[in-house]
């Protein structure tokens, strides 16, 4: 008995010797606000010089003022177009249609991919096509869409989903290719079969490249949107696409600039999103280098502070 | 050891000879009782009879093994050894059904078997406890079933307070200590393992013959074990099987009659080891030619 007491000690000896703390450290209020200060200032600096040097380029007339204004036009005229709700409305509209354009293309893409990924014949089919349709720029598919959508919100979501889909469906595809042959083997031989097989192994094997995926898709997406919204004109529907066209008609400069401002914000926005969820997965396998351990049961995706 | 003689002509047949399940029943008895000390047949955990496993076809066809005959008694553990080519890891491969053989068949007879790899091959997705409970949950044992069952093989393996950690948070030993679990949470009756301790350090990997020694005495499953240290196969198994090599074949069993428990570096287990070692170097001389 006693020998057996001595492994348990030696092993318990060696494990504690062997792996890090448990949990992550708790931080300080003070750490916390050092470490969003870190994160911040960068982005505060960058985005300082670059008006910085729209301002020099304004004063040094360039262009003619009323052609190009500088950002002490820009910023008053969106700030009075967000006290006023035609913009709030108009991304509304726009929001919505990337929303659900997005996940049609979510549900197309995965299905698609998934065939690709395991039936041979379909990916011989349409495996190469799916790259294809990438590489057409969303603004060839226009005619197509208003011709066979009309001039519709229908067809503002096809360019959506056609820009969105085939990258979702490349990633899932990548994905599901690149699962370790290893824990195929191990879970096959712990008995692990079909569905099991798929929820165990092949879709949390998947995931970061399938969220890469989907993170390229909603860059697509929403250039789609964009080509969409200022094409296809739908009546009575004030969309940031819209808005555009309407300032650009009345050669209103600062209000084509704050609509861009606008659509830069929310697409950074969304990008943060993706990156966050890309973070927590890496952390939770061991694949961040950040030295914090997660113990943490759920997607850390709001929990977790800006880095 | 003839028993392997009748594979030579294999070279650019290819492979056509009906390759059978894992699951399916050899011949047992009659021809194979050659061995001098073995029982029957009938009563082996593990029959292998003359297994042939080429990959590729045609000329360019490698045969990894060569005609292997090779039978594991309930509750034995055996060690296969061999040098690099010969074709173990295969083997293991063809026991656990996981490919099939060219030729010959290979039984467990219906038992369950588990299989443990030289990486840990955790999911790294889950904790120590998700990964351990996959295979209870592949056989449909219920959940709070699970979860009792999950925290006794944990503590079996002394990682009682690592149930919530994830792979990456775990050494390499402690790894290994979790796929130990999983495969134990299969309730098999016939483990399999390719060098689960090769990537160990000797102290970590000496506790682990200590811990492995003792569940598989507790419990009495068979063990198939291959590693390419021969002291390691002296340490453990009640037999030593070494094979040739490409193509592989047995070419010489030892039994090991050392008392249990066993030091690696005792001196009854290296001067076995070092009878053994002399046969194996004198197979890798062999291939110098």
């Amino acid at each position: 008995m006693s020998a057996d007491t001595e492994q348990v000690a030696a092993l318990t000896g060696l494990d504690n010797l062997e792996s890090g703390p448990a949990g992550p450290a708790k931080r300080s209020p003070g750490e916390v606000g050092g470490r969003i200060w870190r994160a911040l200032w960068p982005k505060v600096l960058a985005v300082a010089i670059v008006l910085a040097l729209w301002q020099l380029v304004y004063a040094a007339k360039v262009k003619p003022h009323d052609i190009l204004p500088g950002p002490g036009q820009v910023f008053p005229d969106l700030w009075s177009q967000l006290t006023h709700g035609q913009l709030w409305h108009a991304i509304g509209t726009t929001l919505r249609r990337a929303v659900i354009g997005f996940a049609l293309a979510l549900v197309i893409g995965t299905l698609v991919g998934l065939l690709v990924a395991r039936v041979p014949p379909v990916r011989a089919a349409v495996g190469s096509m799916i790259t294809g349709l990438q590489t057409i720029p969303s603004v060839v598919w226009i005619p197509f869409a208003i011709i066979l959508f009309g001039n519709n919100t229908p067809a503002i979501l096809f360019m959506v989903i056609i820009t969105a889909a085939p990258s979702i469906a490349n990633g899932l595809i990548a994905g599901v290719d690149f699962t370790p042959p290893l824990l195929v083997r191990a879970g096959k031989s712990m008995g692990l079969r079909r569905f099991g097989l798929y929820r165990d192994l092949v879709m949390p094997a998947a995931l970061p490249p399938y969220v890469a995926g989907l993170k390229q898709g909603w860059a697509f997406a929403w250039h789609g949107l964009f080509a969409g919204e200022l094409l296809v004109i739908v009546p009575n529907s004030p969309s940031l696409g819209v808005l555009l066209s309407s300032d650009q008609d009345q050669t209103d400069m600062a209000g084509v600039i704050s609509i861009m401002i606008v659509i830069l914000v929310l697409g950074i926005t969304v990008d943060i999103l993706f990156n966050r969820l890309n973070e927590s997965i890496r952390r939770r396998r061991g694949l961040s280098p950040s030295p914090s351990s997660s113990t943490g049961r759920g997607w850390r995706l709001v929990t977790g502070v800006a880095r | 050891m003839s028993p392997s003689d009748q594979s030579s002509t294999l070279n650019g047949q290819g492979p056509s000879t009906s390759p059978a399940p894992a699951g399916a029943t050899g011949p047992a008895g009659g021809a194979e009782d050659l061995r001098p000390g073995r029982e029957g047949t009938a009563g082996a955990a593990i029959q292998i009879t003359d297994v042939t496993k080429a990959f590729g076809k045609g000329r360019s066809a490698t045969v990894a093994l060569g005609g292997v005959s090779l039978s594991v008694a309930p509750g034995e553990f055996v060690c296969l050894i061999g040098a690099s080519g010969c074709g173990k890891s295969t083997l293991l491969s063809l026991v656990a059904g996981l490919e099939a053989p060219t030729s010959g068949t290979v039984s467990s007879g219906g038992r369950r078997v588990a299989f443990m790899f030289q990486e840990p091959a955790l999911f790294p997705w889950f904790t120590a406890a998700q990964n351990v409970a996959l295979p209870l949950k592949a056989n449909g044992v219920g959940r709070r079933e699970r979860r009792e069952r999950v925290r006794d093989l944990l503590a079996s393996v002394h990682l009682g307070g690592f149930a919530d950690r994830r792979p990456h948070e775990l050494s390499g030993g402690m790894r290994q200590r979790v796929a130990l679990a999983r495969a134990l949470a299969q309730d098999a009756e016939v483990l399999l393992m390719d060098e689960p301790f090769g990537a160990l350090d000797a102290m970590t990997r000496d506790l682990l013959h200590e811990l492995l020694e003792g569940i598989w005495r507790r419990q009495g499953f068979s063990v198939l074990f291959v590693t390419h240290e021969v002291r390691e196969a002296v340490r453990l198994g009640d037999r030593v099987v070494l094979l040739s090599s490409r193509p592989g074949r047995v070419l010489e069993e030892f039994d090991i009659g050392i008392e249990r428990p066993r030091g690696i570096d005792s001196g009854q287990t290296v001067e076995r080891a070092m009878q053994i070692k002399a046969q194996l170097n004198e197979e890798v001389m062999r291939h110098v030619g």
